[in-house]
């Protein structure tokens, strides 16, 4: 994951992938997302033209959808679980604890960590859950969970 | 001497409790240790309060060894693990585990069993029979066995299958498509994952039935963006299908031909209703449709479309194989047949349960489940994820049946069972129930749109306690408002949580310890 914006030929390769399908569209956003993380204005004009829609259309449809970020989020994006099987287990508290931690309300960035909320991650028999980039975590109290953020980070300074 | 065969299982809840290491460290073992094994990465049985969970086989019975962590590993090789040695983790044979042998396991009887991506292994456990017995009898003995079974849509509205199939089947068109919801946003619910983790090729062999019924050539499956390892698995599946010639045109020398595009979501829990799928799936805004046309005659890109749920669909093949009446002898009154039922929440023994319809609440909960993760009493229970009722612990006598839930204001949804223990505060999840429906509203209606977003004022105001009886007549006229005027169940429905804390836990609000 890096925030670094898409370049125009990486876009166009996308969009070959699917064929330049336009109804296609929110899988071109869901591959572009995944990987660069955001999608940004001029990447949307390029699409519009490339899968012949409106700027409209494809504004429309990023704005529409959570997953599509129009803001580079920073290198490591954490979501905290808020839906009801996690509040049962305290899903509450530990994004108290995660804002605390981390420096960040939901959505926001801090220390190039982004915190997210998710509406269930399937993980409901192993609440709380949480997800640090793009991989879910279960059983996550207070301890777990600076101890996941700590080896998120260790991971990324061994990576570099 | 041949490899002795380890199972690790590979599946989202056993990998984010460690079954990723826990495997790593079992080759490692195995391979200082000289002993050849054989790894698979099987799906979960379902007993997720015990993952991560390792079989060894031993004899032919797979011998289990629960909440295995990647530390215990070495201790377990030395215990003799490969033999099934005395260990303090060890369960007994996997077939004796109670908590899965007293199931009646119609739906999900693979997953765990298998590994889900070995052709041969799907093969040897009945896969693609009941599409070579579909090709063999035609498509009208399916939808007479479909409709024969009772099968109810497991997605959520319960609507018969075998109506919804015949529908399709009777609607010309040069294309017809099978759209599988595979958006599972509820809250609590994790079968269909399950299922398609496990059981992937099973979910691949329903919808060819289902198209080869109906007469359809293409289908979808409408797969969340939270579930990215159910994606790495249903992918790799799907290429399995496709290179055996168990996927595209003329399947097997059958003549039929179909094929399955695999679709992501991106985070819209509203697109799990069938019409704001079926836009999203033509890359549009997840906007709902108005109904009529019904999908049925006019679904995706304008042509007839089944939209049925993953366990609704893996349900077919072992009705096609066993024949509906015998599905159909199975659960209660116009309940018929199993559901995969999932304990969640505050629990001690969370995980899949697939039992008939007519099992209680208390049975799910106590027999299975052992009671909280807490120890404490339980206080309520949401069934059905973000639109179902809280329903009190003076209720869980319930049967689970479509119909005696509807009787009590709640629904079985598909079937996530949420406990929640006396220290929760149920103002604040009657507020949740409103700021989830702000969040998701798709804004086609403004009862859903904007009436969310005043039930959340209204239900803070009543938290504070300013003016409590006439914020009480504010937040029932809301509800009354969302139910009558909303096109979709979710501003329709989002009222059942919210009116169920207002009857069974009113005090709540006095108490509340205020906005979070
Ligand atoms: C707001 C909302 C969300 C829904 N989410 C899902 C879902 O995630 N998965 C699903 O199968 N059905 C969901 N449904 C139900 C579908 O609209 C539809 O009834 C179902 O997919 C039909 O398949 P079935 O007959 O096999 O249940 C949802 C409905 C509403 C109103
Ligand atoms: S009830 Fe809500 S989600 Fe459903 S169509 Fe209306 S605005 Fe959209
Ligand atoms: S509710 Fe948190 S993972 Fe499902």
């Amino acid at each position: 994951m890096t925030a670094h914006s898409i370049d125009k030929a990486t876009t166009s390769d996308i969009v070959g992938q699917f064929g330049a399908r336009p109804e296609l569209l929110v899988q071109v956003l869901q591959t572009i997302v995944s990987r660069y993380g955001w999608v940004s204005e001029t990447t949307i004009r390029q699409l519009a033209t490339e899968l012949n829609l409106s700027r409209a259309d494809v504004h429309g449809v990023v704005n529409y959808y959570h997953d599509f970020r129009t803001e580079p989020p920073g290198r490591h994006i954490v979501k905290i679980c808020q839906a009801e099987a996690c509040q049962a287990m305290g899903s509450r508290a530990l994004t108290d604890h995660a804002r605390e931690s981390l420096g960040a309300s939901l959505h926001e960035t801090s220390d190039d960590v982004t915190l997210e909320p998710v509406y269930c991650l399937g993980n409901c028999a192993c609440a709380p859950a949480v997800m640090v980039n793009g991989k879910t975590y279960g059983r996550v109290d207070q301890d777990r969970f600076d101890a996941l953020i700590g080896s998120m980070k260790e991971a990324a300074s061994d990576g570099n | 001497m041949t490899a002795t065969k380890v199972y690790v299982p590979r599946e989202t809840s056993a990998v984010s409790v460690g079954a990723d290491e826990v495997a790593v460290a079992i080759a490692r073992e195995a391979k200082q240790s000289g002993t050849s094994i054989e790894l698979i990465r099987n799906g979960s049985w379902g007993a997720t309060w015990l993952e991560p969970l390792v079989e060894v086989e031993v004899d032919g019975a797979r011998i289990a060894y629960g909440n295995v962590s990647e530390e215990d590993v070495p201790a377990m090789f030395a215990a003799g693990l490969l033999e099934g040695g005395e260990h303090k983790r060890r369960l007994g044979p996997i077939m004796e585990v109670g908590y899965l042998i007293r199931q009646d396991r119609w739906t999900c009887w693979r997953c765990g069993l298998i590994d889900p991506l070995s052709l041969q292994d799907f093969r040897l456990h009945q896969g693609f029979n009941a599409l070579e017995k579909a090709f063999a009898e035609g498509p009208d003995a399916v939808l007479d066995s479909v409709t024969e079974s009772g099968l109810r849509g497991r997605g959520g509205a319960g609507f018969p299958t075998g109506i919804k199939w015949r529908t399709v089947a009777e609607t010309d068109a040069d294309q017809k498509y099978i759209a599988c919801n595979a958006d599972e946003g509820d809250s609590g619910t994790f079968s269909d994952r399950m299922l398609m983790e496990g059981d992937p090729l099973g979910l691949i062999e329903s919808m060819a039935i289902a198209g080869y019924a109906v007469g359809a050539s293409k289908g979808y499956i409408y797969l969340r963006s939270e579930y990215p390892l159910t994606y790495a698995i249903l992918t790799r599946a799907l290429e399995t299908a496709r290179d055996s010639g168990w996927l595209g045109d003329n399947i097997q020398g059958s003549g039929f031909d179909f094929d399955i595009e695999l679709h992501l979501g991106a985070g819209s829990y509203v697109c799990g209703e069938e019409t704001a799928m079926l836009e999203s799936l033509e890359g549009k805004k997840g906007i709902v449709r108005y109904k009529p046309p019904l999908p049925a005659h006019e679904g995706l890109f304008g042509k007839p479309t089944v939209v049925n749920n993953v366990i609704t669909l893996a349900s077919v093949p072992n009705i096609v194989n066993l024949g509906g009446e015998r599905y159909a002898g199975m659960g209660v009154n116009r309940s018929k047949g199993t559901l995969a039922f999932q304990l969640a929440g505050n629990i001690k023994r969370g995980g899949l349960v697939e039992k008939s319809f007519g099992v209680t609440l208390r049975e799910l909960i106590d027999d299975w489940g052992g009671g909280t993760a807490s120890g404490r009493p339980v206080k309520a229970v949401q069934v059905g994820g973000p639109l179902g009722a809280y329903i009190p612990a003076a209720q869980l006598d319930t049967p689970l049946d479509y119909e005696a839930f509807v009787d009590i204001g709640a629904m079985i949804g598909h079937g996530g069972i949420v406990v929640f223990d006396d220290t929760a505060d149920m103002a604040q999840q009657a507020r949740f129930a409103m700021e989830f429906c702000a969040i998701e509203s798709c804004g086609k209606c403004t009862p859903c749109r904007i009436g969310s977003t005043r039930g959340v004022e209204v239900i803070d105001r009543m938290i504070a306690g300013e003016k409590r009886e006439e914020n009480y007549d504010l937040l029932v006229e809301l509800c009354d408002t969302m139910e009558d005027a909303s096109l979709c169940a979710m501003g329709g429905m989002t009222p059942y949580p919210v009116r169920s804390v207002l009857k069974h836990f009113a005090e709540d609000f006095a108490s509340s310890g205020g906005d979070r």
